[in-house]
């Protein structure tokens, strides 16, 4: 912080205004240098086995596999093998062209929500059922005229982002509606809502879907139960409303009363008023939290393989199985958590990025 | 006249729709207890807490306390809840002391500290948690047998049992009860009167004294017992079981990338002025970090720092895909071992709860601590 207030490193001349830089910032006493030294040396040493072990060392193509036993280095082979495995699961595997287009449809939706001109309730809206229906009916096929598939077959890296695009599309209203019942001027919905939500907050995510899972067929009429996929998603998206109801709860606060007041002074219907004044300021508000929310749910889906789903984590499982890959566990999971990574670190700086500029706008 | 039927018409519509959502909640409630209580009479079951004192007839991995197959329900699911409590709290303390020297060193003027521990924060904050579970459980799975044990020192060895570590020859209730006492005085101390001053004296004294004691009778043998290995396997010490290292060190990389964000957004917080204040005075960076910075910091830490230590007790139920034996894994055994869906879904629900309300008490007491005077 006091460092970029020094104008003269500004001024200098490139190759000064470097040496200057790594002088203050890194060599300024003898302790800094020592540390900097240490790091820098541990941070090559990491990451020249690394390459040495993901790059220079490794065995790439399946029918190497012999190669692994005495490499140094990665054995990519099984992920080259299996990776149709870990992407799309069980689904028949001359028809991966499905899953492949209907995943793109999902990835395209989350881009389309990130640009500024798509931000109105309506626009989203749209561009998430597009997307969900296209992928659905891309997977399912019957309605396109295609073979069938049930849900039952789908699985990998396709099952993820099933779960994870219905979670937030079914969601988002379910957290609107709560968070408008808990503004509610009635007492026993406002008192009853808030406890509801500060229940279904209290539990581990695990708890509730488990007992989406295993308990609701107990507690419900045999006509009820429906498919367990189904109830999962509907357990996994109370419980992001309950914790969406909480980021809109904000954006609701960042709205001031005059805006209710000058929309009831002008004859608008409670409807009108939300729906033409104090939405899109919500919506606008509590973009930043929303998609903290999504990103948090994305991250989430991981734990469905617990409750026996064959999710992407549970197709790597079954990817190095006990044959002849099992001692290549290392690198399946380390595509794994590849693939997860970069969706949420590319979701999350966003966020952050949008928050650093509306508060820039706020100010 | 018009104005007041207007009035009256409201206050009745708004009264019946609240009587309409009343009706539906006791509805649906209701409907789904009787169904409940008919599916689960067509199994044989009955409902009722009764099963609690029967014994269980399988067993658990881990156990904090002694634990036998013929242990009744009450005692597996208590030691369930102590073991989500145990691993909770270690994983609270090592994460947030984590956190906080990962979230300062962010804030450090060094370049490299600042890449060092930005890599770590976008790696382990951004991968999800049970996917670092499944990975360290597969990572330590594969250590080598006792024979070949990583020897640390000679007094720790790590091998695909678990970590072998020297122990104290004492029951673990003992320092479970001295803990709980501890804990109790620091909470308590401000409150009771009694214990202020001379009187803290006499506290610790009779604590001393009893352990003393129990020590001087109670323990055979060596008070302190290190492992060692003979023939194929370790003798002595303790094992800390390979499914609770995981977690340990999973749920610790995973909380403290979350907390090192929270303490560098509450330095951010801190004024600059205050800072510059401080090295006006001529205050060495130390004194600036311990008596302005944190300070002045921890006020917006806390708050979400208790947040993130609700969700740590919350994410130790991650532990069952491993199996980890902790209150979730025990109850949902017990679910279908027994059948009592209703009250075992009911026990965890409260636990929980209880869980929840005590981490807010101690962030609201922390707070309250914490507060300016005068504010």
């Amino acid at each position: 912080m006091q460092i970029n207030s020094d104008r003269s490193v500004l001024l200098a001349p490139p190759s000064k205004r470097v040496v200057k830089f790594l002088h203050q910032r890194a060599f300024r006493s003898k302790t800094d240098s020592i540390i900097s030294i240490g790091f820098i040396i541990t941070l090559s040493i990491v990451i020249y086995s690394l390459v040495n072990w993901a790059f220079i060392g490794a065995v790439w193509s399946a029918d190497d596999v012999e190669l692994c036993r005495t490499s140094s280095g990665a054995c990519w082979s099984v992920i080259d093998a299996r990776y149709r495995l870990i992407l799309f699961g069980l689904y028949p595997y001359e028809l991966h062209w499905r899953p492949i287009l209907a995943c793109i449809a999902i990835v395209v939706t989350v881009l389309l929500s990130c640009l500024p001109m798509m931000w109105s309730g309506k626009r989203l809206t749209l561009t998430w059922l597009v997307g969900f229906s296209s992928f659905y009916l891309l997977m399912e096929g019957r309605l396109l005229g295609l073979q069938e598939v049930s849900t039952g077959e789908w699985g990998g890296l396709a099952l993820t982002l099933f779960l994870f695009s219905s979670v937030v599309l079914i969601g988002m209203p379910m957290g609107l509606g709560l968070a408008l019942a808990r503004r509610s001027t009635l007492p026993i919905i406002r008192h009853g809502v808030s406890l509801f939500i500060d229940t279904i907050r209290s539990l581990p995510l695990l708890t509730t879907l488990f007992v989406a899972a295993v308990v609701m067929p107990i507690v419900l009429p045999d006509w009820m139960v429906g498919d367990k996929i189904w109830r999962v998603i509907i357990a996994f998206s109370l419980f992001f409303a309950c914790y969406q109801a909480e980021v809109f709860k904000g954006g609701f606060q960042g709205v001031s009363k005059g805006q209710f007041e000058a929309g009831d002074a002008l004859g608008l219907s409670y409807f009108q008023v939300l729906h033409k004044i104090v939405l899109p300021q919500v919506f606008r508000n509590s973009l930043p939290g929303s998609i903290n929310m999504v990103v948090i749910t994305f991250k989430e889906t991981a734990i469905v393989i617990i409750i026996g789903f064959f999710d992407v984590l549970a197709s790597a499982h079954a990817a190095f199985g006990n044959g002849l890959w099992a001692p290549y566990y290392l690198e399946v999971y380390v595509f794994v958590a590849l693939i997860y990574w970069s969706f949420i670190f590319s979701l999350s700086q966003y966020g952050a990025y949008l928050k650093r500029r509306m508060s820039i706008a706020s100010h | 006249m018009m104005f007041i039927t207007g009035r009256k018409s409201i206050n009745v519509k708004n009264f019946l729709i609240q009587a309409v959502f009343l009706f539906v909640v006791i509805l649906v409630v209701a409907s789904a207890f009787t169904s409940a209580r008919t599916n689960l009479a067509e199994l044989g079951i009955s409902s009722g807490f009764s099963f609690l004192e029967r014994a269980t007839g399988w067993g658990y991995a881990f156990s904090l306390f002694e634990s036998s197959i013929n242990d009744p329900y009450k005692w597996t699911l208590f030691s369930g809840f102590a073991n989500t409590l145990f691993l909770g709290l270690i994983t609270i303390m090592t994460s947030t002391i984590l956190g906080f020297i990962v979230g300062s060193a962010r804030d450090s003027n060094n370049i490299t500290i600042q890449a060092i521990t930005a890599l770590f924060i976008q790696l382990f904050r951004n991968i999800p948690l049970i996917l670092q579970v499944v990975f360290w459980y597969a990572v330590l799975i594969h250590m080598p047998s006792p024979k070949q044990a990583y020897n640390m020192f000679d007094v720790a060895f790590l091998s695909n049992r678990g970590l072998m570590i020297p122990s104290f020859n004492v029951s673990p209730v003992l320092i479970f009860s001295l803990f709980v006492l501890l804990m109790l005085y620091w909470l308590l101390k401000e409150r009771l009167l009694i214990l202020r001053n001379a009187s803290a004296k006499w506290f610790y004294g009779c604590i001393i004294f009893g352990v003393a004691l129990y020590l001087l009778f109670c323990v055979e043998g060596n008070l302190f017992s290190v492992p060692s290995l003979k023939g194929l396997r370790f003798v002595g010490g303790t094992t800390v079981p390979v499914e609770l290292i995981t977690m340990i060190i999973a749920c610790t990389l995973y909380g403290a990338a979350y907390i090192a964000e929270i303490v560098r957004g509450g330095l951010n917080e801190v004024p600059k002025g205050l800072v510059e204040a401080g090295n006006s005075l001529g205050l060495n960076e130390r004194m600036v970090w311990f008596r302005i910075k944190l300070p002045m910091a921890l006020r917006t830490i806390i708050p979400p720092l208790g947040n993130q230590w609700v969700f740590m007790m919350k994410a130790t139920t991650v532990g069952v895909a491993i199996g980890f034996s902790d209150l979730f894994m025990l109850v949902s055994t017990s679910i279908t071992q027994s059948g009592q869906t209703l009250e075992l879904i009911a026990i965890l629900m409260m636990a929980f709860l209880l869980i929840n309300i005590s981490i807010a008490q101690l962030v609201h007491h922390l707070n309250s601590r914490m507060a300016l005077k005068g504010h």
